[in-house]
């Protein structure tokens, strides 16, 4: 187990003495497998006890390590220390206020995910003393959509929502459409009214970032693409076939 | 939040960037073959008269003008957008306006033939 | 414990902050051309209309320098648009068959064949060879 010397090169905040952020030096020694959040973890416990930032699982499940690694955002437990040969720039989620350090204030998102109802509205109840069934062709239709752990890279990697503050944004709008895509949901159409509303879906302009940083594969781009086309092709029936059923 | 009339210009902007993506390269390719000497058959002034004659060819030409004239105005106005310019309904306007011009100057000139 | 969050202005070097944005505002000003090359054709079909010495000048121009590096220009960022435009078909419009999802590969695929085909044909029936 070899150690390598790092340059960890953070930006620090401090609301209650700071008037704007400012960068902070730390140069430690690290094994050569760690993880940016490793090295964090390190800093905070031998270096620098005030340092603060979001962890949990260490393992890429919960969502809870996103930040800026050299302008790139990633999840710190899954960021590898020997993939970056000089300093490395660690800084807190793009396109998210700061609130201390690499603590970022996420109301935004929990806001804009209670919103587009990311929870099963049945078509109808469940059988009486049994399941609802779905056919693997059923659920593959939604699964990947399902893999969202709610860890904001996309939302960092997303130029419009950086530009357009009120854009619902990537995670919230592929967790919609994972909702909408279940056959056992029937709430696509009191989600319409968020999704297909001018800060939701009509805010994206395709850049792809998002499902280029996600680190689960759901490709929320690709979500946002599908509820695109079938909103375009609702709004022409509604309009143009206005005596046509949903 | 109400469902947005978003619909009425992106569905003219994606037929426009499919038929922009089969036909515009192998279209400039021909005028390019034009420019470098090697003028197409096609692009002779009889040939090319006597197929812009037809009522189906003028229905696909002034067709195809409106969807890539529309698809170009919705990426500027995004664009726009991206560099910075807060002032969209002032932009929507004027690149939509552009190509309603364009495509009616299209038609017009169509008309003549 | 007081709060004070702080903003980070967002300011257009978002653009350079990596190739993919860089691609994607390529991409995006690819239309600037594609349009552009739509006024000519709309500019030529008004020397068609006008008769044969019209549409003589109008062949003429297009053998000026001007005329051949904007058309060099707008093949390349109009067959740009071709590619990432079938690249990113398969995003939107993903083909269930059964339980599986067509590769995207597959869809792509199958619109680039369409593509080569098409032009092809639109190259022979033009006479350009």
């Amino acid at each position: 187990m070899s150690e390598r010397p790092v340059e960890l090169e953070v930006l620090r905040y401090n609301p209650e003495t700071d008037r704007e952020p400012r960068f902070q030096r730390y140069s430690i020694s690290c094994p050569e497998e760690w993880v940016v959040l490793d090295a964090l973890n390190h800093v905070k416990e031998t270096v620098d006890p005030t340092l603060s930032y979001r962890w949990s699982c260490h393992m890429a499940v919960c969502g809870s390590c996103g930040m800026m690694v050299d302008g790139e955002p990633k999840l710190a437990c899954k960021t590898f220390l020997r993939d970056y040969p000089g300093v490395i720039r660690v800084e807190p989620l793009a396109h998210f206020p700061i609130e201390r350090d690499l603590v970022t204030v996420i109301d935004d998102f929990m806001a804009k995910l209670a919103r587009v109802k990311p929870y099963l509205i049945p078509k109808e109840p469940a059988p009486q003393d049994a399941e609802y069934r779905q056919t693997p062709a059923e659920l593959k239709k939604f699964k990947q959509f399902t893999l969202c752990i709610n860890c904001m890279l996309c939302y960092a990697a997303c130029p419009e929502y950086g530009l357009i503050p009120e854009y619902i944004g990537p995670a919230a709008l592929a967790l919609a459409h994972r909702y909408n895509q279940d056959s056992r949901d029937g709430g696509r159409a009191i989600r319409q009214e968020e999704i297909a509303a001018y800060e939701g879906v009509w805010e994206c302009s395709f850049v792809g970032a998002c499902s280029d940083v996600c680190p689960e594969h759901v490709d929320p781009a690709g979500a946002i693409q599908q509820v695109k086309i079938k909103s375009t092709v609702d709004w022409y029936k509604k309009h143009l076939m206005p005596w046509t059923k949903e | 939040m109400a469902i947005s009339n978003k619909p009425i210009v992106w569905g003219p902007f994606a037929a426009g960037g499919t038929i922009t993506a089969f036909l515009t390269p192998v279209l400039v390719l021909l005028t390019l073959l034009a420019a470098l000497g090697h003028v197409p058959d096609l692009l002779a002034y009889d040939r090319l008269h006597a197929l812009a004659g037809h009522w189906l060819a003028k229905l696909a030409i002034a067709g195809t003008v409106f969807l890539s004239l529309w698809s170009t105005a919705h990426r500027l106005r995004i664009t726009c957008y991206d560099l910075g310019v807060r002032a969209d309904t002032l932009v929507a306007t004027i690149v939509y306006a552009g190509a309603l011009a364009g495509t009616a100057a299209s038609v017009v000139y169509l008309m003549r033939i | 414990m007081s709060r004070k969050p702080y903003v980070r202005p967002m300011t257009s070097e978002w653009i350079l902050r990596h190739s993919r944005y860089v691609r994607y505002m390529l991409r995006e000003f690819s239309c600037l051309f594609i349009g552009g090359w739509t006024l000519m054709l709309v500019w030529g079909l008004k020397q068609l209309a006008e008769g044969p010495a019209a549409w003589a000048a109008f062949l003429q121009w297009l053998t000026s320098p001007a005329s051949i590096v904007l058309h060099l220009l707008t093949l390349g960022f109009a067959s740009y648009h071709s590619v990432t435009w079938f690249n990113l078909t398969p995003k939107a419009l993903p083909l269930q068959i059964g339980e599986e999802f067509l590769p995207d590969g597959a869809i792509a695929g199958a619109h680039f064949a369409a593509w080569a085909v098409l032009s092809f044909a639109i190259l022979f029936l033009a006479g350009a060879f």
